[in-house]
């Protein structure tokens, strides 16, 4: 278990990481979501003891590991940028760590042959790295940070360097692969649809901040502010000012539905209203039930969705839809809003105070 | 602006290639029309990078002739050829203002003041960096200086081309969304000839009109976004584009009835008996997850084996009769402990030896 307790890191005047506390569990996968500089990689090496905290704790199983260099305790890291030994064979490269550590020959065998057919490696066990594909090449650094038997685990945005049909392929082994080892899994990406795909946990970063941590899908559906919210959303996420007043929202003096049928409503008063590009819908049903005029700017077809982008007064909105919608730039058209989807989040300070009714609280 | 004529091009970066695995770009003939948004999109490795080298005049090909409208120039320099590009990372002048690095490529050409003044100001509006145009480039974001990459390679109105390497893929998701769309609309705006290179089927197909989807050195499709869902040419290109990509199955053809995975359905294409290795294709969009009664007696039994909720929707991986296939379903569809998958039998696609085959009738 690797405890982090009111951790500060600052830099000169910046302050890269703000009092962050967070548990992390053996054999948990936690994923570090936010943009470049939001302090993913600054706290991961405070997690691994690359770098010292300015002040807080950081606890190994409630032992006291603050300012222990990386040397004295178990860890692997793995980096954007492939991390091989150019001059060993694939097989040395994986077989190192073991070495160090005075692993007998037999048991370097196994484990390496373990870790390469795994990684899909076999094949390639006597080349160097150098004659390796990108993809190869971090295969063997994440093959390497396998047979360590590292307690904790750290992916510095692994896949970002390969390619987008292969990185889908290590993003469902990874997990799979270094849950069966124990150890403490950490996984820092910017994408949040590659943090849906781990599941698991989800820190939200912002600017040096975690925002929430919590399970991965949680965090989605409920995050626990507008900042979350948005970092957590690709496409962004459509977001208006409006006023509520005994259960209607209005927008100006648009419309934008009522909250009738959901029980705990905020009170009366402005919020930012929130809602995702796939909760609109190009046709009225019996949930997408408000109306909304808008016009059309530049749509994009990827051959089974559409992205329309739209201009509802001063706003601009996103509609993702399924299926091949043919519009023009320029056109008025309307689109209908699903008010179970909105989500209210406090104009003040940006606190959530609704969230759509999820599918996992229905089931319960 | 040109429409680029590929006849009969192919390279090698053997001095004396033997066969056709030699090559690293095999035969391609192909017509770029003017003013077309097109996407090469392939993993890495598959040749994309060499065509447009080819296309740039960084690289002349070993076979095979290019030509912007009726020039050949096949050995010309990229000078020469009149084309804008733009990398993956930023190539701009950290010591020049915002401003100054926008007019740069005009300032080059002996543009007259006023044009430079007026195209560069209508630049920053469109890039939304009206605000920072006398800012020096050094302290930008990396989003930023890609932006201005980008405004340097649209800012002539006269080149024939504009080519993209990777432009977004050191982009942040938030600010690749924002200029993936501003792309898109400086597209229809100045309708210059695009070609954007890329391993993102994302970004491709949100791009371009057609798209090359080149495998092993060779074009294996050339189609709109839509063609590429809905009726994919090779199997590979069913697997690369769609996440999950196309479920492949073995299965066979006999008139009406189509059988995978151990199932026989009843197709209203008629389809003549294969030789050779028959498989089918069937999208995960077009599989629908449900219990007995939901199947209606339409279903055949799943064994799931995890179901992933990636918000937007979800993704059930399992079994039919012992063959992985992947569904993708709706984000509040409940996945029942015996699940049958019910196939979307008139989006089935036939394979024989990787390629498509249609209907006879």
């Amino acid at each position: 278990m690797l405890e982090l307790d009111r951790v500060s890191k600052q830099v000169g005047t910046s302050l890269h990481i703000n009092d962050v506390s967070m548990t992390l569990e053996k054999g948990s996968l936690n994923v570090l979501l936010g943009p470049t500089l939001s302090g993913k990689t600054s706290l991961m090496r405070l997690m691994a003891g690359l770098d010292k905290p300015t002040s807080g704790d950081v606890r190994v199983d409630g032992r006291r590991v603050t300012g222990h260099s990386v040397r004295r305790r178990n860890v692997a890291m793995v980096y954007q940028q492939f991390i091989n030994y150019p001059a060993m064979t694939v097989y040395e490269n994986i077989a190192s760590p073991l070495r160090l550590e005075g692993a007998s020959k037999s048991v370097i065998e196994t484990k390496v042959r373990e870790a390469a057919e795994l990684l899909k490696l076999t094949e390639f066990l006597d080349r160097t790295p150098l004659n390796l594909s990108g993809g190869q090449q971090q295969r063997t650094a994440l093959a390497r940070a396998l047979v360590k038997g590292a307690e904790l685990v750290l992916l510095d945005e692994p896949l970002a360097n390969l390619d987008y049909k292969l990185r889908e392929e290590l993003r469902v082994e990874l997990p799979r692969l270094f849950a069966e080892t124990g150890a403490v899994f950490v996984y820092a990406t910017t994408e949040p649809h590659e943090a849906l795909l781990l599941g698991g946990r989800t820190a939200a970063l912002h600017e040096g901040t975690v925002t929430q941590f919590d399970s991965t899908i949680d965090v989605y559906n409920a995050p626990v502010n507008l900042q979350t919210a948005q970092t957590f959303a690709d496409p962004p996420l459509n977001t208006l000012s409006v006023q509520l007043d005994n259960g209607s929202l209005m927008a100006g003096d648009r419309s934008m539905g009522s909250l009738g049928q959901r029980a705990e409503r905020p009170a009366d008063g402005a919020y930012s209203l929130a809602f995702r590009p796939h909760h609109v819908s190009l046709q009225a049903t019996e949930g997408h039930s408000v109306p909304v005029q808008a016009i059309v700017g530049t749509s994009e077809i990827t051959g089974s969705e559409t992205y329309i982008h739209v201009t509802v007064g001063s706003d601009h909105w996103v509609v993702l839809t399924h299926g091949v919608h043919r519009v023009n730039n320029g056109d008025a058209i309307t689109v209908y809003l699903d008010p179970s989807r909105f989500y209210l989040f406090s104009s003040a300070d940006g606190s959530l105070q609704l969230a759509p009714v999820t599918n996992a609280l229905a089931a319960a | 602006m040109a429409q680029i004529t590929l006849d009969k091009l192919a390279h090698s970066y053997m001095a004396n290639p033997k066969n056709d695995n030699d090559f690293a770009l095999k035969q391609i003939d192909y017509v770029w029309e003017d003013g077309g948004a097109y996407a090469l999109l392939g993993p890495s490795g598959c040749g994309k990078t060499t065509l447009l080298n080819i296309i740039s005049g960084l690289l002349v090909p070993s076979k095979g002739h290019i030509r912007f409208d009726t020039t050949d120039v096949t050995e010309m320099s990229p000078e020469q050829r009149n084309i804008a590009q733009v990398f993956q990372f930023p190539v701009i002048y950290d010591t020049m203002t915002v401003e100054e690095n926008l007019a740069f490529p005009l300032v080059n050409r002996g543009v007259d003041k006023a044009e430079i003044r007026k195209r560069v100001g209508d630049m920053l509006e469109t890039l939304e960096l009206t605000d920072k145009a006398s800012r020096r480039a050094r302290g930008l974001t990396a989003d930023e200086k890609q932006k201005i990459s980008l405004g340097r390679g649209l800012v002539r109105y006269d080149v024939n081309a504009i080519l993209f390497d990777e432009p977004l893929t050191v982009i942040d998701p938030h600010m690749k969304w924002q200029l993936r769309t501003k792309l898109k609309e400086l597209h229809e705006q100045f309708g210059h000839t695009m070609i954007y290179v890329t391993h993102d089927q994302t970004e491709a197909l949100t791009f371009a009109d057609k798209v090359v989807v080149m495998y092993e050195g060779e074009v294996v499709q050339i189609g709109t976004p839509e063609e590429l869902f809905d009726e994919p040419a090779h199997t590979f290109v069913g697997y690369f584009i769609g996440s999950p990509g196309m479920n492949i199955l073995p299965g066979s053809v006999d008139g009406h009835q189509i059988r995978l995975a151990d199932h026989g359905f009843k197709v209203d294409k008629h389809y003549d008996a294969l030789a050779g290795l028959t498989e089918i294709g069937i999208r995960p969009e077009f599989i629908r997850v449900t219990d007995a009664a939901g199947a209606a007696g339409k279903g055949v039994p799943m064994q799931v084996s995890s179901v992933e909720n990636i918000g937007r929707h979800q993704i059930v991986r399992g079994k039919i009769n012992g063959h992985s296939v992947d569904a993708v379903v709706d984000e509040d569809a409940r996945i029942p402990a015996e699940a049958y998958a019910v196939i979307d039998t008139s989006r089935l696609n036939v394979y024989q030896d990787s390629h498509l085959v249609r209907a006879s009738r």
